[in-house]
């Protein structure tokens, strides 16, 4: 999945306190002030943007702590 | 209506309760009156656990079980739990509306459509409205303070022990993020020696807070993944699902940040609490002792300093 869709998408929804933009793909992003309801936010804006729907599996920390564990569970998700 | 055997327990026990006059119904499930003995208990209980915490001199302080709209508006209740909030609602309308209204309640239809929101909501937790008066910076060393208020859930139940409305007995530490762990560890074990010294079989578990929605699984699974709440459980109706009676809980910078609360050194303050769930304490304490305080256990009765 795109990373730069996902970082725009983390610039609108999870109110970070560092710029999304700059962000790399392995940047923790609770390290750079994503909160647990933030993360549902970013979660709700995800499922919108890829029409997927996380499985509760998935609704942890692991699955939201970089944009590349993102991608790859937004992947698994569309593979599906 | 089919009862699954736990469901078959809380009402056996409820009744029980309402047969021997401890628990007063008043109409609507999980609202009741307590009795002379019931207090009593509840009394002898929050004394103890006021020798327990002395040591902290934490500063006392009581609010009412209501608290400011606004203020509510800066916790994510509304996020996290819209289905437990309490709106208090009242009528705000001239003449006109008023015999609009009455002539719907005599009609018995639903009449609360012609009321409106008052600024105020009932208190969901005992420290929530310790928070908006902590706003500023804290003395060195943080605060400690001790609570205790009813709380309001709106989650009818035929359980005894989920009551809508009930008394938490709260000790919460405002300070550094070390402070207010060391404070959530230290009652979480003192927690757990009070609750068995009164013979209560108490077990902690790592818990979650009810979150609601697909939202609140997010907010479920990273709760535990921290290890930011624990529960202190104990077997009332059931073995298999022991009822929560006290709990302990780290809130990171949450209030800190939601609140504008700093530490001495100009940092957000972290906060946690221990909170004593009255009812269900002394409903345990009756379920495991019976309801002849006379005949509880030498030394329940020598800690409790019941006469």
């Amino acid at each position: 999945m795109s990373a730069q869709q996902i970082r725009e998408l983390i610039a609108q929804h999870a109110r970070l306190s560092v710029n999304a933009n700059e962000l790399g793909e392995d940047a923790d992003l609770y390290s750079a002030g994503l909160t647990s309801l933030t993360t549902v936010n970013l979660m709700l804006a995800l499922e919108d943007h890829f029409n997927v729907e996380f499985t509760d599996k998935m609704l942890g920390r692991k699955t939201f702590g970089s944009i590349r564990l993102l991608s790859e569970a937004i992947q698994e998700l569309v593979a599906a | 209506m089919c009862l699954t055997p736990v469901d078959e327990a809380y009402k056996t026990y409820k009744d029980e309760l309402v047969a021997a006059g401890l628990l007063i119904p008043l109409g609507e499930p999980g609202v009741f009156g307590r009795s002379g003995t019931f207090e009593h208990i509840v009394d002898k209980f929050e004394e103890y656990v006021t020798r327990m915490g002395e040591h902290q001199n934490a500063e006392v302080m009581r609010f009412p079980p209501i608290f400011s709209r606004a203020h509510y508006e800066q916790i994510d209740h509304i996020n996290n739990f819209p289905d437990l909030m309490g709106s208090i609602h009242t009528f705000m309308g001239k003449d006109a509306e008023h015999r609009k209204m009455l002539s719907i309640f005599e009609r018995k239809e639903n009449w609360s459509s012609e009321l409106s929101p008052s600024r105020l909501m009932m208190v969901p937790a005992a420290c929530y409205p310790l928070y908006p008066t902590a706003t500023g910076t804290l003395p060195a060393n943080g605060r400690t303070v001790d609570l205790k208020t009813f709380v309001f859930r709106h989650e009818p139940s035929e359980d005894p022990a989920r009551m809508q409305i009930f008394r938490q007995r709260e000790f919460v530490r405002l300070g550094s993020p070390e402070e207010a762990l060391n404070h959530r560890n230290y009652w979480l074990k003192e927690g757990e020696k009070i609750l068995k010294s009164v013979g209560l079989d108490v077990t902690a578990v790592v818990a979650n807070d009810p979150f609601f929605g697909r939202g609140g699984k997010v907010m479920k699974a990273t709760q535990i993944e921290q290890v930011l709440k624990y529960e202190l459980v104990v077997p009332i109706c059931s073995a298999e699902k022991p009822t929560a009676v006290t709990s302990c809980n780290y809130h990171l910078d949450h209030f800190g940040t939601s609140f504008n609360i700093k530490t001495a050194d100009g940092n957000v303050a972290h906060t946690a609490c221990i909170g004593f769930g009255l009812e269900r304490i002394t409903l345990a304490l009756l379920k495991t002792h019976g309801f002849d305080l006379k005949t509880w256990p030498h030394e329940v009765r020598s800690v409790l300093a019941l006469a």
